[in-house]
């Protein structure tokens, strides 16, 4: 190996490694707030990525009827509880349109877009604000009751709802895979490296989500709420902050987050209705090397992840997943070296 | 009913061995292969999440191994299975501890976080090693033989595999009954308690992994031998996940629940396999759309699974009382009265800024009862939770019977004879009080798994009960034995705490709120057990808060405010100080 196939290497991990950057910080603000270790998170990724490609082709998305299916199976919760506690008619088909509005209205409006092949940005937007409902409504219809059971037991759930998301992926998107065209075609050469348009805008969308998603904590209210209940449910609860709207604006941020992912990686591969769950994990191994908790060693595992899938590649192409998987071995060893009370909660 | 209980396993286990005798079509024979290879690994499971209150995702990995180390070295070098089988196993218990040591001394949670990157990393490794087969595995893999008859068919390999599935429940419902069984139950609901009873739980939960892992992999190596042929497929994480759908769903913490949930799930997966590509129109792996679904439904609305529907037909049983003759478990030598027992050095508590206790001192002698007393927060329960080593001191020295205890786990605290209650309860509710006291016995005893599974440690087990019974006549609850703790009232709860901190023979015994929550003739019974206790020579530390109990029961009192200690005498002197008084009521202005 030589440096210009290193640099190569380097960049091609620093940019697969900016995408399970926000992975992994999706999955660690889902653990603050919620205490749910979320598995399903690069499901969102697989279905931002097959929504752009089937709109793409001109055609209206299995989202779109994946969507409603949660609608209506959410509605009907609310339809159910809502005559379990004996509420007024009023009151009950009030909250039914809350539930069922904004996922109808944006189904709407992609059945009316699909075949018109409007610009690809435009595309794209549709494709975020159709995959970002997906969030709170898993969270209303999976987790929510069960908000005070233990990490264990949420854990089992979201291995259940990855389950269903990737069967259910199956059914709405088919076996067929995907692969995107770049957003934007342009080449740059820097000495040996060649930046693709694509790649810098994948770097582009980490930082300005990074950064927006710092601003949100630091200066803003709602971010303010989910840090207080990531710091004591019950604390912030006594402070009339909802855990059940925590959960669900944490939930919105991290479909918001994956469906951007989706977007950014679908035109480097091709996507398959169950490609999700691998990329996921790999956000994954890189948020347990900030054992599920800091902001910024994620980012920091996500490079490193990054770069041994590059690297681990080149050297040893069949077994790259092999060394990224039992790369969290070594980590979670010194993890248990270093702090080895994390007993209790 | 009785006899159902008594002769159900007996029967179940004959009806199950005689089946291939029976005209039964071989395609349910290989059906009930199926349901015995998965029943064994979930078992493990069972032990695992339902018991110890772990999981891992990793179970089919395990079980991977056993098959591909049973089928490589049956076709590349002639080994014998039968010594492929402890090879297997070997390497199962070596990846489990190794995962175990690692990732079980933090929280919960990493374990199934590292059995999946585990998960992932076998599967891989298999399907991409050339001398593995890569994705197309093993294939002729020779059929096991026993005293010279092939197991190759279908019905030679079902009794091997439901001997194996039957022996294991019976191991594991062995276990769950005994010394280490108790200790595992314990994890479950914290590792405070058991900590305190001189419990290693990082070693059991460790047992516990291992003893699944080892289920998995004997199941790979029936597996590999059963199939004659292996791949990859059958061992990735999606199966790893059905593993533990299927514990889950058939009742997770029930033995035969492992049973019902492989059955169940074998059972509807095939059916679902052909149903549901026809009613959606195409092929593909939807059956998964039902587990996850169905694996939600179960952990919100029936979180106990199906088999409880099951025993919530059978009446309990109580234990029999087999252990009226047992001889008594060896006591320690006292301390002699009068002499020092426990000596507090200037022990100091900082939580960041705040100090929780301020270099707090004062010493005891043996024989004697001392009271913490003070107001809310004034840090009694935190300097309890020093001296017997659940938090750990930010500077001063602790003396037990002359020797240095502070920075001590709370293990090894108990071990030198020093036990104690808690300010909240800990117990285990779904376990009996006799034996949530017999789990004080535990430093007492020494039966390991291994003899617990195949019952070698009855003796030790009927002097056990017979001490924990003891303990329980002294307190005044032996009626009440062979009730759930968990359906106990929260004062008969702490006198069940006393007897089990009792049960451990202690020197000192440190009572955290003992009277909180009894009726006031409870209380007077408790006092009267407390001056007995004294009479024989044990020395008691006690933190209330009911003045009466504590001035008519106690020799001195030390009166903590603020962190700080306030002052130390008899009652008499206590209650005469104008400080304390200050510190109770305030004073004027």
């Amino acid at each position: 190996m030589d440096l210009s196939i290193a640099s190569i290497l380097a960049l091609d991990g620093a940019t697969n490694g900016a995408i399970y950057a926000l992975l992994a910080l999706a999955t660690v603000l889902v653990f603050a707030v919620t205490r749910v270790i979320f598995i399903p998170q690069g499901e969102f990724v697989a279905f931002g990525a097959l929504t752009l490609a089937v709109l793409q082709l001109g055609q209206v998305p299995g989202t779109v009827w994946f969507l409603l299916v949660l609608a209506g199976a959410a509605a009907i919760g609310e339809l159910v509880q809502g005559l379990r506690h004996r509420r007024a008619a009023k009151r009950i088909a009030l909250q039914l349109l809350r539930v069922l509005a904004y996922p109808v209205a944006i189904s709407l409006v992609t059945i009316w877009a699909a075949p018109k092949n409007f610009p690809l940005l435009v595309q794209a937007l549709l494709t975020l604000a159709l995959v970002t409902p997906f969030g709170p409504l898993i969270y209303r219809l999976a987790y929510e009751s069960l908000a005070d059971a233990t990490v264990l037991v949420l854990l089992i759930v979201s291995v259940g709802v990855h389950f269903t998301l990737t069967g259910l992926g199956l059914f709405f998107f088919g076996a067929e895979g995907f692969r995107n065209p770049s957003f934007w075609d342009a080449r740059f050469n820097v000495g040996p490296l060649t930046f693709s348009g694509q790649t810098l805008i994948i770097f582009m969308a980490s930082v300005a989500l990074i950064i927006s998603l710092w601003l949100f904590f630091e200066r803003s209210l709602y971010g303010k709420a989910l840090r207080a209940t990531a710091v004591n449910r019950l604390g912030a609860r006594l402070m009339g902050i909802s855990s059940d709207s925590a959960g669900r604006l944490t939930f919105t941020m991290a479909a918001f987050i994956g469906a951007l992912s989706g977007l950014l990686i679908g035109p480097t591969t091709t996507v398959f209705y169950d490609s999700g769950f691998l990329i996921g994990l790999k956000g994954f191994v890189a948020a347990v090397f900030a054992g599920l908790a800091s902001y910024p060693q994620a980012l920091l595992g996500a490079l490193v992840v990054g770069l041994l899938e590059s690297f681990g590649s080149f050297w040893a192409s069949a077994f790259k997943e092999v060394i990224v998987f039992s790369s969290i071995i070594p980590v979670l060893l010194w993890r248990s070296l270093t702090d080895p009370h994390g007993e209790e909660h | 009913m009785a006899a159902l209980q008594r002769f159900g396993l007996p029967v179940f286990a004959a009806v199950m061995l005689a089946l291939p005798a029976l005209p039964l079509p071989d395609f349910w024979i290989t059906q009930l292969n199926y349901i015995g290879l998965y029943a064994i690994v979930s078992l493990g499971l069972v032990l695992l999440t339902g018991v110890a209150g772990l999981t891992s995702f990793g179970q089919a990995a395990f079980v991977g191994v056993g098959a591909y180390t049973a089928a490589f070295l049956a076709t590349k070098m002639g080994v014998s299975p039968w010594i492929t089988l402890f090879v297997g196993v070997g390497l199962s218990v070596l990846v489990a501890l190794v995962l175990g040591a690692i990732t079980l001394r933090m929280s919960g949670h990493y374990l199934p976080l590292a059995t999946i990157a585990w998960g992932l990393t076998i599967y891989y490794t298999m399907s991409n090693m050339e001398w593995l087969g890569k994705y197309d595995g093993i294939l002729g893999v020779p059929p096991i033989t026993l005293g010279g008859i092939s197991l190759g068919s279908g019905r030679g390999i079902y009794v091997l595999i439901w001997l194996f599935a039957l022996a294991g429940a019976v191991a594991v419902t062995h276990l769950l009954d005994s010394r280490p069984g108790r200790a595992i139950r314990a994890l479950k609901t914290g590792t405070t308690m058991a900590e305190a009873m001189g419990i290693s739980t990082l070693r059991y939960k460790i047992i516990a992994f291992v003893l699944a892992a080892v289920l998995a992999s004997v199941s790979g190596w029936l597996f590999a031998h059963f199939q004659r042929t292996v791949n990859p497929s059958p061992f990735g994480l999606n199966k790893g996940i059905e593993y533990l759908f299927m514990a889950v769903l058939g009742g997770v913490g029930h033995v035969w629940g492992a049973f019902v949930g492989a059955g169940v799930v074998k059972l509807i997966e095939d059916q679902l396999q052909v149903l549901l590509p026809k009613l959606i129109g195409t092929s593909g792996n939807f059956e998964i759309i039902v587990f996850g679904l169905v694996l939600v439904a179960v952990l919100k609305y029936a979180p106990n699974g199906l088999w409880t529907f099951v025993t919530g037909w059978l009446p309990r049983r109580d234990r029999v009382r087999n252990w009226a003759d047992a001889p008594r478990l060896p006591a320690r030598d006292k301390p002699v009265r009068g002499t020092p027992l426990l000596e507090v050095d200037a022990v100091r508590k900082e939580f960041g800024g705040l100090v929780a206790v301020n270099d707090v001192s004062f010493n005891m002698n043996a024989g004697d009862i001392y009271g913490l007393i003070g107001p809310n927060g004034a840090g009694k329960s935190t300097t309890f939770n020093l001296i017997t080593g659940v938090l750990s001191l930010t500077r001063g020295q602790v003396r037990f019977a002359g020797q240095r205890i502070d920075g001590l786990p709370s293990r090894a605290i108990a071990r030198r004879g020093m036990s104690r209650t808690f300010q909240h309860v800990k117990m285990i509710p779904e376990m009996t009080v006799l034996e949530n006291v017999a789990l004080g016995g535990y430093l007492r005893s020494s039966s390991g798994a291994v003899r617990a599974m195949l019952r070698l440690d009855r003796a030790e087990e009927k002097q056990l009960f017979a001490e924990a019974e003891a303990q329980l006549q002294r307190i005044g609850m032996a009626e009440q034995m062979h009730e759930l703790a968990g359906n106990l009232a929260l004062g008969p709860q702490r006198l069940m705490e006393i007897a089990r901190a009792l049960c451990t023979d202690p020197s000192l015994l440190l009572l955290d709120e003992p009277a909180a929550g009894l009726r006031h003739k409870e209380k007077q019974a408790l006092a009267a057990v407390l001056r007995q206790l004294k009479a024989e020579g044990l020395s008691i530390l006690l933190v209330e808060h009911d003045m009466d109990f504590v001035m008519g029961l106690v020799d001195r009192i030390v009166v903590m405010e603020f962190g700080t200690r306030l002052i130390e005498g008899t009652p008499q002197e206590v209650q005469a100080s104008p400080a304390v008084r200050a510190a109770y009521l305030g004073t004027e202005h």
